[in-house]
């Protein structure tokens, strides 16, 4: 093995880990919801390339409204599905779209687009 | 005697007055300086709302207002909504109906603004069920002219909220329909001298098809220019293959791939631009998709094309020509993959579009004594709707006056025209046939029927199949495998190799990032359930979720309760026997004459059942009903008595062998009635609640498709079998409770099957929630059924089959789409790797690569759509 050989090996298997690490391991950004004066919980949500923010903390058993704004016209993420809530809306372009629902229990529920190439997560505690 | 001010409403002296004014011949007086100096600048509107000889004009000062409030009937507690608004100062009056799902409102429109209720209302937790519209403003590019048109439009009366959206150039208006229209909001508009577009009410579906028009136009334009680009770049990558290319010499060659280089930045940031900012998006986010390998692929294959041709020298001999073709080729046929999905998705949404399409478009409603043509949208429960002939009705409601023949075959089934009279119930969408008549509108917008079923068969639409699950793990992780397996590639080639190696490696790890494929695995369930359910919708089957139409495929036992959904729910006159010397019309004449007196179900059945045969009917005198033995009357001077064998016995008639006779009827599962005329038996008349024409095929074909039907009731064991036996059902579950039927499908699904419970929806509604699948059968407005996974609008136990059927086809095609998927995937990506190579020298061109994967989620789009074609065994209509 050339000298070469033996640092792409290495650092092949280094980037390998990497990306692991990265994609599954690392702690993730999480985004605390804002109470409103009327008691429910807001997050406005950008839609570009993915959700901004992604994680989302909520309380459970308080109303959620979540302002998606959808800023592409790409036609993957035209829809946004909380499937745990039977929830789900077309999200046109550049319009503001609030969906509001009461997470009852704490858990993590999974929201995405129709194609579930784009995801996020609600953390009810 | 004291004044009052007019502008705070004080009671004053009008010796001791601050000031006073003199206005269209009346004379106001005031406490201070600030109410003058208001009524000063506005004196008519505060000298309208006077009166001079009550002070205060109540009718013209306060206001009443019905405010439609939403959800106000599932949450029990509106005392905060109530207290809430009571609280506010200005409001003198407030009844919360829950019923009605109505806050009316009586306050003081001076001192709260409608802006103010609507607020008010949000706060303690509720919507206001208004109208919401969205008006285009053609040219409208400055932002601070929003600012005049909101005003104006929240200063229009009725209008609840307003946000005027510069970049899409709309006003979103929320308002009450009771209170202004849409002229009224264009007016506003207008006034400020922009041109609002044709406020037609436009339907998501038809914006989300323009969008999708817009969108695909976007994405061929961008393959195109890829496309266009790919060409001199293609000529310059295989310029040995190329003649009159071939000849240049090196440095000719290498000028042009320094042009090549340059053309493809414009591919990479133009027209693969989503790929990159989608990759950006999901990389801050710790996540990665398909954008990411595109990226990551194509932007390697430009880096190493261009050190290469920049710096040859630092390459070992041979390895440093540029492949700036995959760039380009594979760029522009993911481009135009994306594009020809998007026009394959298009068709999938046919069956809510046919949907959306039955709707009327205005309605003429009876306002104030005038006849008004308005947008569908403003109709309101109370308003009084005309229909004339050939017209459809609008929204849904009841007949006040006329009487018309309605075709309500596209939403019931029922291809016969139902004949509607006063009193009966209209259903939206429907089309009005013969005559015009007048209804009151009792469900409007959301709450119709039809606006019911397309929202139920959306949301059934974007739910998930458990199937789609294990699809959604492996996606989670697929990317960023794909991306470890790539970088191992990479090292395996460059370590392992043939010469050149660096080339060998970088081809294969591109080409593994770009021949995975995870779009194929998250389309796979969601088209097909798409299309599946849609296809269940044209044939009137409303499945509620993915998880219903899972589970229905793999029905073993289906459990048909008797009573209206096998029968009809309502006895008929069946059969007659005659004693000697009776003509049949003369016994149903008499028999019927009696009957018409009284009330009970099987009285109407032989009423009924006289007038089908045309028999004109007598007035009966001296009827007589005789509890638990029938009934007693004089018609034409003749003694009729009609009743069970107790009452013969009680009248001594001598019956002969009629007895006999009604025995066999009643084995049959009918109801005998012995006739007795001025003391001498007549005959029998029999009624039965009849089977449905088509019960019997629907429970064959169940049969013929392995599916055990069980039937279950609370009749007598003689009545069910004999029902049993005439449709062909072997099992009877009979003289059930109504509340054991939950119990005896528990029983079933003890026996380790899965189990579906076809019912009506009330009656039965916990039967249904425990069975595996419930089935309710609906009928007229009445399709939102709780309890049930999947209803039929169609009432005919043939929606069963057609239920399973669509089930067991769009399972089977989610199974093919899925199984295709994680094939390709998993053929393509080793064969990508360079597997076939040790063997047989084959290696894949990341170009083909490329394609295979533009084209594999097309693949799987196309065939979701093939479901389209399914044709139930039972074809409605």
């Amino acid at each position: 093995m050339t000298t070469a050989q033996i640092i792409v090996t290495l650092g092949g298997i280094a980037l390998g880990f990497f990306i692991a690490w990265f994609f599954w391991f690392a702690p993730k950004g999480q985004t605390r919801a804002a109470m409103s004066a009327t008691g429910a919980q807001e997050v406005a949500i950008t839609v570009k390339g993915g959700y901004t923010p992604d994680v989302i903390v909520v309380k459970s058993g308080r109303p959620v409204r979540l302002t998606f704004t959808r800023q592409e016209s790409s036609a993957c993420s035209e829809e946004v599905l909380f499937p745990d809530f039977n929830k789900s809306s077309l999200l046109p372009e550049g319009q503001p779209v609030t969906l509001e629902f009461t997470p009852e229990k704490p858990g993590e529920y999974g929201f995405q687009c129709k194609m579930g190439m784009l995801r996020g997560k609600l953390i009810a505690e | 005697m004291t004044k009052k001010d007019p502008v705070c409403g004080m009671e004053i002296d009008p010796d001791t007055v601050f000031a006073s004014r003199e206005h269209m011949g009346q004379k106001f007086y005031f406490c201070s300086e600030d109410c003058v100096g208001k009524f000063d600048t506005d004196p008519h509107r505060y000298a309208m709302a006077t009166s001079a000889t009550t002070g205060v004009n109540p009718e013209l000062s306060l206001a009443q207002l019905n405010i439609p409030i939403q959800g106000l009937k599932k949450n029990s507690d509106s005392v905060q909504l109530e207290s809430s608004l009571k609280a506010q100062s200005g409001m003198s009056r407030v009844v919360v109906n829950r019923a009605a799902g109505i806050a009316q409102v009586t306050y003081d429109p001076k001192v709260i603004t409608l802006t103010k209720l609507a607020e008010l209302v949000r706060s303690a937790g509720y919507q206001i069920g208004g109208t919401q519209t969205r008006i285009g403003i053609q040219n409208l590019r400055c932002a601070s002219c929003v600012k005049f048109i909101e005003g104006e439009l929240r200063a229009t009366p009725g209008v609840l909220s307003v946000s005027v959206n510069v970049a899409t150039q709309e006003a979103t208006v929320d308002y009450l329909p009771e209170k202004t229209t849409l002229a009224d909001l264009n007016t506003a508009i207008e006034s400020w001298g922009y041109k609002p577009n044709p406020a037609t009410s436009e339907e998501p579906i038809d914006k989300q098809q323009a969008a999708h028009e817009k969108e695909y136009r976007r994405l061929m334009n961008r393959f195109w220019f890829a496309a266009f680009i790919s060409l001199p770049v293609l000529v310059t990558a295989y310029s040995k293959f190329v003649p009159f290319v071939r000849d240049w010499s090196m440095e000719t060659l290498r000028l042009a791939w320094g042009m090549t280089a340059l053309l493809t930045l414009p591919v990479l940031f133009w027209s693969g631009s989503d790929f990159f900012t989608g990759a950006w998006a999901a990389l801050k986010h710790r996540s990665a998709n398909m954008n990411s390998l595109i990226a990551l692929g194509t932007a390697a294959a430009w880096l190493y094309s261009t050190i290469a041709i920049l710096f040859p020298s630092i390459f070992p001999e041979g390895t440093s020509e540029p492949f700036y073709d995959v760039v380009a080729v594979v760029i522009a046929l993911v481009v135009l993959g994306q594009a020809l999905e998007l026009r394959a998705k298009g068709r999938t949404s046919e069956a809510i579009k046919k949907l959306m399409g039955l709707q009327a478009k205005t309605a003429r409603v009876v306002r104030n004594g005038q006849e008004l043509d308005i947008p569908v949208e403003e109709v309101l429960v109370g308003d009084v709707v005309q229909v004339r002939p050939g017209e459809k009705v609008p929204v849904d409601g009841l007949i006040l006056e006329g009487s018309s023949a309605v075709d309500e075959s596209m939403l019931t089934g029922e291809s016969l025209p139902a004949s509607k009279r006063p009193g009966d119930e209209v259903i939206g969408a429907t089309l009005n046939k013969t005559g015009a008549f007048k209804f009151r509108a009792t469900k409007v917008g959301k709450d119709t029927a039809l606006a019911q079923i397309v929202k139920m068969v959306q949301d059934a639409q974007n739910s998930k199949a458990p199937i789609a699950r294990m699809a959604d793990k492996v996606s989670g992780y697929f990317v960023p495998v794909v991306m470890i397996l790539a970088v191992l590639t990479f090292i395996l080639w460059f370590d392992f190799g043939p010469q050149p190696q660096l080339v060998y490696a970088l081809v294969t790890a591109v080409t593994v990032l770009i021949i995975a494929c995870p779009c194929a695995l998250g389309l796979a369930t969601p088209m097909s359930l798409m299309v599946g359910i849609g296809k269940g919708a044209e044939n009137g089957i409303l499945i509620r979720s993915g998880e219903a139409l899972q589970t229905a495929q793999g029905i073993k036992i289906v459990i048909l309760d008797k009573t209206g959904t096998i029968t009809k729910g309502k006895p008929e006159l069946t059969d007659t026997v005659l004693a000697a010397a009776w003509q049949e019309n003369d016994l149903l004449h008499l028999a019927a004459s009696v009957e018409r007196s009284s009330e009970h179900p099987l009285a109407e059945a032989i009423v009924e059942g006289a007038k089908a045969k045309g028999i004109a009917l007598s007035e009966p005198s001296a009827f007589e009903a005789v509890p638990g033995f029938g009934v007693i009357a004089t018609v034409d001077g003749r003694r009729v008595v009609l009743g069970n064998l107790k009452m013969m016995n009680r009248e001594k008639i001598n019956l002969g062998d009629l007895e006999q006779k009604a025995t066999s009827l009643a084995d049959d599962g009918k109801t005998p009635m012995y006739m007795a005329v001025d003391g001498q038996a007549a005959g029998i008349v029999a009624v039965a609640d009849t089977v449905k024409e088509d019960s019997a095929e629907a429970i064959s074909a169940l049969q013929k498709m392995g599916i055990e039907v069980v039937m279950i009731t609370g009749d007598n064991q003689r009545t069910a079998q004999a029902i049993a036996r005439k449709v062909g059902v072997d099992r009877v579950l009979a003289e059930v409770l109504p509340e054991d039927k939950a119990k005896n499908v528990h029983l079933l699904q003890a026996e380790g099957k899965l189990v579906a419970m076809v019912g009506d929806g009330i009656n039965d509604a916990p039967a249904l929630a425990q069975a595996d699948v419930g089935l309710a059968i609906g009928t007229g407005t009445d399709v939102a059924i709780e309890a049930s996974d999947i209803t039929l609008i169609k009432g005919s136990l043939k929606g069963v089959v057609t239920a399973i059927e669509v089930s067991r086809a769009t399972m089977g095609n989610i199974k093919q789409n899925l199984f295709g998927a994680f094939i390709y995937n998993a053929l393509g990506l080793p064969v990508a790797m360079g597997v076939l190579f040790p063997f047989f020298g084959i290696l894949l061109n990341p170009l083909i690569a490329g394609a295979a994967m533009a084209f594999s989620s097309v693949t799987v789009v196309g065939n979701a759509n093939r479901l389209r074609s399914f044709k139930p065994k039972f074809s409605v209509k």
